[in-house]
């Protein structure tokens, strides 16, 4: 498997890769406009709220797009958008698949995969 | 305030070089800064406004502007990656009108073909950044994230790989007459669907390449572009615009230039249909397809339909592109192709194309980059060019 560079965790982000370490995805969502967003931030990019909180993700989508890169890599790998239950989209990889079966509209799961040397990272298989 | 016929663009250079292993960075931004003053019939002493991104080494603009011995009044070093320079010409407009400046340089230059760069290598854009640790650990790089933007739009509007490739063959067409193109030889579309797979569904055909080099621009003022020698050619609309992932609400088929030509058209007060040549930026061929669509040349989603069988070629296309072979086949210097497609439009505006790629009566062009990737953020610019 490819190695997994690890996310740089800083004060606003440490959360979300908290949960990670114990399995879980969070998304944000603002408690004044009520919707969702990613990646997650302390002020909400809709209606600039500062009241926004966590929220756990189910964990389910489906692929909104995806590209496997063949050459100039050690070994392919797919990079893909998934766009969750919940109506956001996320940068992330499909993985513990064939990857020449990877489709658009696909439904996938998450699953977490150790970076090197820092929190694990969300990525989808499919579900 | 409007810059529609404030500012002119003066004097073009393109650097030849295509592999720049025995130069600087620094030098080769002061030989196209040299050279596209002497293209104007300006000299070092007129420039009082100077354009400069990312590309250009030091703090914004302070050290080049030190090395090239410019006296200045009025300085932007505003960065949309590749996209900065048709912005920088856009601001100088703007500080000209002002009366901030009466002639600016904008240089470009970079070396990533000796500097070992490729499209398939993740590119750090310096640490603090909120998105990259919810990307880099993913392998996002140049090609996957415009790979991505053609699986998408495959998806939703039937787009195939045909007609993607005929992008290539027409830049391959206009890329045989230019003597410095790096890649010279026409192709044909099985040529590029029979390229390597580089990022599905992209072949190599598909990417741009990587070259050294670079290019300057001088704007000026009415009444300096009038003292000159030169075909005299005019700025009539600007536009700028910026896309994201908006949250995650992400649409990846429609790209920024959807604001920003409409901003150009508005202000110049023409429509599509009356430009005669376009730059489109050409990072990939998919990058060209979008903005077509986006800039009004046809409906969303009928791209494909619109560049496939030479339509892009000069002489027999409706709407030829990029007659210097582009990004796809001339050049691509510092990674970023936005000032190469104001130097081919302005060739195009004087009439001094290629001979084989001359667009006849060409009175009207329009210039469009993006910068950064359409498949994460991107900032987009559009200029509209008249012939005085």
């Amino acid at each position: 498997m490819r190695k997994i560079p690890s996310p740089a965790v800083n004060a606003e982000n440490k959360p979300f890769f908290d949960a990670a370490v114990r399995g879980r995805l969070l998304i944000r969502k603002c408690i004044s406009c009520g919707e969702v967003h990613h990646y997650p931030r302390a002020i909400c990019p809709y209606c600039f709220s500062d009241r926004t909180e966590w929220m756990e993700a189910k964990g389910s989508g489906t692929i909104y797009s995806y590209s496997v890169l063949r050459r100039g890599v050690p070994e392919p790998y797919c990079i893909a958008y998934v766009t969750l239950e919940e109506g956001v989209s996320m940068l992330t990889n499909i993985v513990d698949c064939d990857l020449d079966a990877v489709r658009i509209g696909q439904k996938v799961k998450v699953v977490f995969k150790p970076s090197e040397g820092g929190p694990p990272v969300p990525m989808f298989t499919p579900a | 305030m409007t810059i529609k016929g404030k500012a002119y663009l003066v004097g073009a250079y393109e650097h030849p070089t295509r592999k720049a292993g025995d130069k600087s960075i620094a030098q080769l931004h002061a030989e196209v800064a040299k050279g596209a003053l002497e293209d104007a019939g300006l000299a070092k002493q007129d420039v009082d406004g100077y354009f400069c991104a990312g590309d250009a080494p030091g703090l914004g603009p302070l050290s080049m502007a030190d090395y090239l011995g410019l006296k200045l009044r009025h300085m932007d070093s505003t960065d949309t990656g590749g996209s900065s320079y048709l912005v920088h010409v856009a601001h100088a407009a703007q500080a000209i009108a002002a009366g901030k400046c009466s002639v600016a340089l904008v240089t470009l230059a970079g070396r990533p073909r000796s500097e070992g760069s490729s499209g398939t290598q993740p590119r750090s854009w310096g640490a603090n950044l909120p998105d990259a640790p919810f990307e880099a650990p993913y392998g996002i790089v140049t090609t996957n994230s415009y790979a991505m933007v053609a699986m998408r739009h495959m998806h939703e509007y039937g787009t195939t790989g045909e007609q993607l490739a005929w992008i290539k063959v027409a830049a391959s067409h206009h890329a045989q007459h230019n003597p410095h193109a790096m890649l010279r030889e026409v192709v044909t579309v099985k040529e590029v669907l029979d390229s390597p797979v580089i990022a599905d569904p992209l072949h190599r055909l598909d990417c741009c390449v990587v070259s050294d080099g670079g290019g300057a621009l001088i704007v000026a003022r009415p009444e300096i572009a009038k003292s000159l020698k030169r075909p005299r050619v005019r700025l009539l609309g600007a536009g700028e615009a910026f896309k994201g992932q908006d949250g995650g609400r992400l649409n990846l088929t429609t790209s920024a230039a959807a604001w920003s030509g409409a901003a150009a058209f508005a202000e110049a007060g023409v429509t599509p249909a009356d430009i005669r040549y376009v730059s489109i930026y050409d990072s990939f061929t998919i990058t060209v397809l979008v903005q077509i669509e986006d800039l009004g040349f046809c409906r969303k989603g009928e791209g494909g339909k619109f560049v496939a069988d030479g339509n892009l070629i000069s002489g027999t296309g409706r709407l030829p592109f990029n007659t210097d072979g582009g990004g796809l086949c001339n050049n691509h210097p510092a990674n970023r192709g936005g000032m190469t497609k104001v130097i081919e439009a302005v060739r195009q505006l004087r009439g001094e194309a290629h001979p084989a790629v001359q667009v006849k009566n060409c009175g009207l062009a329009l210039a469009q980059g993006t910068g950064g990737q359409l498949g994460t953020r991107h900032g987009s610019a559009t200029l509209i060019l008249e012939r005085e």
